[in-house]
This record gives structure tokens, sequence and C-alpha cells, in this order.
């Protein structure tokens, strides 16, 4: 049988194809993993120049209170996330995730406030599950959409001269705003973030316009097409957490060192403290510290420490500590990084551990994350 | 004469001594080439043991030995720089030295020919 068959296609699969990338199954579509160029050098690309990346597996998802309020959407989504919503400016954007009753992760999301509604961006392996949480739990109150539309992501340190190009506006825009414009007549939306540890954004695009834009971006000298697979290498150097991987609904956001994206209002003593899903465990670890955490490991030597290798506190492999659940070779860093989970007691940056690799035991020192230093434009 | 096994290894026989690295077709598979692990000189092995492992940005894969033999020597030249198997896998890019406890063996190893059938 044929595996590809029942595969779904992004609007620019036909670009990719033109663009001779080679075409991975990833979350249910047909994706490119790499170009021609290969991962080693669309990874440094990106680094240095520009990279165009096609997202638009990815869900999109508008939220719309019934009462047209923007206030009761913002409440309504804050009841299923540990993130302060109403409180979040309009044209702004904020990271969040989707929490189950024992306090697991059950997604990631980007979340806008978008005029008198939100704008949410959630995985792709995740999405169909994603609106359906939201329809049992907010259905009530809101109407939930997931939209048919392209989404690219433009990162790098020239990508705001690459977007220049087709709409100037965008230099004065901060990462994490969030705007309406129109790249070439395309009414697109236009937010400056994005998952590389880059400076750079993401582009909401009509589906039929998709390729249109995305050829106009490819135009500048200082763009290239960029594939999943130098896209999870740019994110692990980042120290940003891949859904499945480093997160999921054995993990809870304090073990994930998620704390930076719940905010105040949302904690013990904030003005809308808790009422969301598993909200005594999160609380209890935010106040009280979790048992164990997410860390940065940079493995000595130059073997990659994949993910599900396990981790010892020892270098004879007699006291297992944790696994790595992201890892690999990072072009930018020039050796192996990983994250994984650690007892906190293992936790500390420059605490010597050893991961298991071929029956080795190789030490590995946890690492401050980012791996690199962000270039975002605050 | 060069000789080629189905799991994508070339090897080059001179007096019962092969010289073994991975095609051109792996290479192109594998994509760009991180970090190389080869076997310690003396080790001996049986036709299809792990003998090294290559790792890709994205993946690890084992290197199998072509046939039963001893190592006598290794390529430290790729652990040094493992883009030189990207750049020159067939030539400067080769993985170690096989002493082959039975050279007919390699009578039964693809050609040149077959190889490229194999993977057209």
């Amino acid at each position: 049988m044929d595996d590809t068959a029942a595969l779904k296609k992004t609007p620019l699969h036909a670009l990719h194809l033109s663009l001779g990338a080679r075409m991975v199954p990833f979350a249910g579509y047909e994706m490119p993993v790499q170009y021609s160029a290969g991962v080693l050098k669309e990874h440094l690309q990106t680094r240095a120049g520009a990279g165009l990346f096609d997202v638009s597996h990815m869900g999109q998802v508008v939220v719309r209170a019934k009462s047209g309020r923007y206030e009761d959407a913002a409440l309504a989504l804050e009841s299923l996330v540990p993130v302060d919503i109403l409180g979040l400016a309009e044209g702004r954007q904020r990271y969040g995730f989707f929490t189950d009753e024992n306090g697991g992760i059950l997604d990631d999301l980007m979340i806008t406030h978008l005029d008198d509604h939100l704008f949410v961006v959630v995985n792709a392996a995740c999405k169909e599950a994603d609106v359906a949480h939201m329809q049992k739990h907010i259905g009530d109150r809101c109407d939930i959409s997931l939209l048919d539309r392209a989404l690219v992501a433009l990162q790098g340190p020239r990508a705001v001269d690459v977007l220049a190009e087709l709409w100037a506006d965008v230099a004065a825009m901060k990462f994490m705003d969030v705007r309406h414009c129109r790249l070439h007549d395309v009414s697109c939306l236009v937010s400056r973030s994005g998952y590389s540890g880059e400076d750079g954004f993401e582009i909401s695009v009509p589906t039929n316009k998709a390729e249109d834009v995305a050829r106009r971006l490819l135009e500048h000298p200082d763009a290239q097409p960029i594939g999943l697979g130098a896209r999870d290498s740019l994110r692990l150097e980042a120290g940003l957490c891949l859904y499945g991987n480093d997160i999921d609904t054995t993990t809870t956001p304090v073990e994930a060192a998620l704390e930076w994206a719940m905010q105040k209002a949302r904690r013990t003593g904030g003005a809308r403290a808790g009422d969301f899903p598993g909200a005594a465990r999160i609380l209890g670890e935010l106040d009280n510290g979790a048992t164990r955490r997410r860390v940065g490991l940079k493995p000595e030597g130059k073997a990659p420490v994949r993910g599900h290798s396990k981790l010892y506190a020892d270098a004879e492999g007699k006291t297992e500590i944790g696994e790595v659940t992201s890892g690999g070779f990072g072009p930018s860093v020039e050796g192996p990084v990983a994250m994984g989970y650690v007892p906190v007691s293992h936790a500390a940056v420059g605490t010597q551990i050893y991961a298991e690799v071929r029956g080795k035991y190789l030490p590995a020192t946890v690492a401050a994350l980012p791996f690199i230093t962000p270039t975002y434009k605050r | 004469m060069l000789k080629f096994t189905e799991e994508h290894e070339w090897l080059k026989l001179e007096d019962g001594v092969a010289t073994v690295g991975i095609t051109n077709y792996a290479v192109e598979q594998l994509g760009d080439l991180v970090f190389v692990e080869l076997p310690e000189v003396g080790a001996t092995f049986s036709k299809n043991d792990d003998a090294a492992t290559v790792e890709s940005v994205k993946a690890a894969s084992e290197v199998y030995c072509p046939l039963d033999g001893e190592i006598t020597e290794v390529n430290e030249a790729i652990t040094a720089d493992p883009s030189l198997v990207n750049s020159d896998p067939q030539g400067a890019g080769w993985f170690f030295k096989l002493k082959l406890k039975n050279p007919a063996d390699a009578d039964g190893l693809l050609d040149e020919a077959a190889y490229k059938e194999f993977t057209a």
C-alpha cells in the first residue's frame, strides 16, 4: 500500500516539489524535510540570512465569543490555559498550553488578541483534538473555527529586510506583535514570532495566494526555503519544546521549565488564579517546585545524543535518572546538543551526568538554555 | 576491483584486503554527516556485524561489516571531519581496511553494474 496516498498536502506542496524538496510524511501531511542545500546549510542559512518554512499543516483557529466581546472569549479560553489572556493587549501574541486535569500538557499554542476575537495557532498533530477540546469546554460561550489558510514562517536576521520588500511597515513591529497587512495586495496576518530562536515572522495567507506570496519572498537573494530537518535543529538549539517530544500529557509546565509562560494573574494570589485544568498540581509546583525538570544538555565529545537516550548519575550506568527528549547535532553550536528531564537534584547548570549511547555512558553537562543567543527584537 | 553490498557499502579489493566505505547513493540518502565512529584496529567482525556508526544531523545509522575479517586500518580523517564522507565517499571518505577471512567470499557481492541496477 502506498502510505503517501493518504497524506494531506499543504497549499505549497507544488512549490516544494519545484524547489527540489525531499518530501516525507509528517503529522499526516507530506512535508519537505530538506531541499537541495541540505539540513546543515539550511540551518546556517536561517541563522545568517533568512529561511522560509511551510508551517501550513499547523492549525489556525479563531475563537470568538458568542457575545462578540473580546473579554468573554479571553475568559473562556483562560478556563483551559494557565495564561493571562484577558490582559493580552490588542495586536499582541503570547505562548501558552492546554493542560489536562493531571496538570499534563495537551498541546502548546500561540494565542493572539486580534480585534474582538482570539486567533490561536496549534500543532498539526493535535489540531482536531484541540478544536474538540475547546468545543466541549467553551463551545457554549464561543464559536470555534479551524481556518483553511496557509501559514509560512520567515526566520532569521535578514527576515525583516526580506519581508520589507513586500510591506515596508514591518520594521516597526516588535517581538510578538501581530498586524493585518497586504503583501502584494494579498490580505495577510503577520506576527513577529517564530520557533527558530531568530528574529522572524509567521505569515498567515489565504490558501489560494500562498504560493504567490511564498514565491515573492523567495525572490529576495537572502531568502531560501528550509525544511523540517533544519526546523528541528534550529528549535532545539533555541531550547524550545517540541510537542510530543519534550512536552506531552506526562509532563507539567513547571517540570518543562515553562513558568515564564504563566503570568502572575493566573498564579497563587493573582487576580484570576487557578481555574484551569490541573490547576491544583500546577500552582503547587509553581509555589514549591516540581521533582524533576527539563534541562539543556551539552554532551562532551562529538557523538550526538538522540531522543530517548537514558540519562544516568554515574559513569557506570548504575543509577538511571531520566531520559533525553530531544537531541542531535547543533550546526550553529558545532557540536551535539540535547534536552531532557532530570531530578531537580541534578538540574543545576554545570552538573555532570551521563547519557547512554550504543552501550557507552558518555559524559554530558547540564547547560543553560538556549544554546544560541536569540535575536528577538523586543 | 570494486564490489558492493545491498546495505550500500563499497569494497576495493587488493591482495585479500578490502578498503571499505559507504556508497554515493548511501551518502545522498543520509545527507550531511556530523559524526563517524570507527571500529578499533585488530577487531574482528562477521559479515553484517555493526562495524561503524554514522550520524547525520537527523539520525544515526550503522555501517555493517561486508564480509568476515579483521580491521587492519581505520581512516581517522573522517572522524576528525565527517564531511569528507559527503564530499568524496568513494575516495578520501573510506572507513576501514578489512583483512578478509575468505577472500573468495567477495565473489558473492554485487559488481558495479549490479549495484547500479539495485539502486536504480
